[in-house]
């Protein structure tokens, strides 16, 4: 018998793994509102890790202090060892609502990222099709986002995120305005995607489902402030069926913790 | 680039049924039916008489083609489309370019934006007289009366559509390290192009109201003079035929203008 690996506290023994991101002591207040206090955390080399909690746990604010989209009030983030406040080439952004060009092509939007780093067409064109295949979407390169389905339009913003070449993906809820049945058909291919990659996934969401199946590490944070309460690392073998996955007495069991642990925060 | 443009456009035919395209068939018959129907309206009309003024649509067109053979119609076109060209393309550019500093930098936005909002409020026509007292009446006066009509709604569109800019956009462009020039250029303009072209539109329609204004009102030369000219003779039936024509033209303008709008900025509208 499996059983998830549980710190709980208020601040987390520091990691012994290898971290690619290290988050010391991030603070951040909107207004009157403290989104974030004192976060500490390490993102383990290729692994998922998942933030999860109520609205208002400050888990995209989180997210996209990483990512350097908004600046921490306090605190530092290091990625490979270097402290970063702004975006850079290490890391790549998914976004919650896709953030497509609608005026591009499926193909210009996938390879939009080399575009700005003035990569010549026929190159970045080149990696676009090899990652517009990868996520899936290969005979849709000429269609416009709104041609395609919700779940088609992420999966572009996907490619698009694997065409640079980062080191560390950061994914805003990407699956929220995504329907149920292609919801669980992409976070399968994630699961698939992940072990071709060999990249490091920082997810951000709400469904603890969703979280549990798909991630390495999951830190759940408590709203009001923002703070982590506690770390799981859900023991489950992805190499089986996906569909199994949902039906394994661990995984439920997982789930059924976290809820427990969420409970208290959801009104 | 090329080749996958011409393949997109293959698959779009292929996906497009018959269907869709008959539809569009029909559209152009039904605009060619709505314009035969103004005619013949106008023809009725004209015969009942609704006014001794009121020539018919047939005795325009001959009118028309007259005035194009004794060349009365070019010349006056000669004159009247210098500055109106001339004032349009200055406007576009002097308007797009100082509406969207004004979108992207606040002082710009205080010294500028409440001057076009009065200029749009008030009613411009009274200033033309000033302008022929400052200008004369050469082809100066007549290209600002152009812009003093086509340049705030043009700047002030801009100004609004490069402000209303879809931010999450504009953090995916820097989140993948678009450059503040690209940023602009990238993102906010073709994002902000159909507002901008629909107060392009708006300014050009403005334009050449400014134009038959000033030479109605001030300089007695091309299209406004030939409109005056033919009525102070009673020859109604030039004097409509000039009058339609500077209405199709600034129509065919408009068409032209969102042609260019859908080919370049917006290709992804080209279909619906």
């Amino acid at each position: 018998m499996r059983s998830a690996t549980v710190r709980k506290g208020p601040t987390p023994m520091p990691e012994p793994v290898d971290a690619i991101v290290e988050v010391r002591g991030i603070s951040k207040t909107y207004g009157n509102v403290e989104a974030l206090r004192g976060i500490d955390l390490d993102f383990p080399r290729g692994k998922l890790t998942s933030l999860l909690g109520p609205s208002g746990c400050g888990k995209t604010t989180l997210l996209k202090i990483i990512a350097g989209l908004i600046e921490a009030d306090a605190g530092t983030v290091s990625v490979n060892g270097r402290t970063v406040s702004k975006p850079g080439p290490e890391r790549a952004f998914v976004f919650q609502d896709f953030a497509l060009l609608p005026w591009a092509t499926v193909l210009r939007n996938v390879a939009f990222g080399l575009e700005l780093r003035g990569k010549p067409v026929a190159e970045r064109e080149k990696v676009a099709r090899h990652y517009i295949g990868e996520v899936g979407l290969s005979g849709f390169e000429d269609k416009y986002p709104h041609e395609l389905s919700g779940g088609m339009r992420q999966r572009v913003g996907l490619a698009r995120a694997l065409s640079v070449d980062a080191d560390v993906l950061l994914l805003d809820e990407p699956f929220s305005a995504v329907d149920e049945q292609n919801r669980r058909k992409f976070q399968e291919d994630l699961i698939r995607l992940r072990t071709n990659q060999n990249k490091t996934f920082i997810f951000v969401t709400h469904s603890i489902e969703e979280a549990v199946y798909i991630s390495d590490r999951i830190v759940l944070l408590s709203p009001r402030p923002g703070r982590i309460s506690q770390i799981i690392e859900p023991d489950i073998d992805r190499s089986v069926d996906p569909d199994r996955i949902h039906r394994d007495k661990h995984y439920l069991d997982t789930v059924e913790e976290i809820w427990q642990g969420l409970k208290q925060y959801v009104e | 680039m090329a080749s996958v443009r011409t393949e997109g456009e293959a698959i779009g035919l292929a996906s497009l049924s018959g269907e869709t395209r008959s539809w569009q068939e029909q559209t152009v018959l039904l605009r060619i039916a709505s314009v035969v129907l103004f005619a013949a309206i106008w023809q009725i009309a004209g015969m009942i008489p609704v006014s001794f003024a009121f020539p018919t649509f047939s005795d325009t067109a001959v009118a028309f083609v007259g005035m194009i053979a004794d060349g009365s119609l070019p010349k006056a076109y000669l004159s009247t489309l210098q500055p109106l060209i001339l004032g349009v393309v200055l406007s576009a550019f002097l308007g797009v370019g100082l509406g969207t500093l004004c979108g992207l930098w606040r002082t710009g936005e205080w010294l500028f934006i409440p001057v076009f909002i009065v200029l749009q409020a008030a009613p411009v026509a009274a200033f033309i007289p000033m302008v022929t007292f400052i200008y004369g009446i050469g082809m100066t006066a007549k290209t600002l009366a152009v812009m003093i009509l086509a340049l705030p709604v043009i700047v002030l569109n801009t100004y609004k559509a490069v402000r209303n800019v879809n931010f999450s956009l504009i953090a995916m462009c820097q989140s993948f390290l678009g450059t503040r020039w690209q940023i602009v250029s990238k993102i906010i303009l073709p994002d902000a192009s159909p507002v901008i072209f629909a107060g392009l539109r708006l300014g050009v329609a403005a334009g050449f109201v400014g134009v038959v204004l000033a030479e109605l009102l001030i300089t007695p030369t091309g299209i406004g003079d030939l409109i005056t000219f033919n009525r102070s003779r009673a020859n109604y039936a030039e004097m409509y035929a000039t009058i339609a024509s500077i209405i199709a033209l600034s129509t065919l303008t408009l068409i032209a203008l969102q042609w260019i709008e859908t080919r370049v900025f917006r290709p992804e509208k080209r279909g619906g």
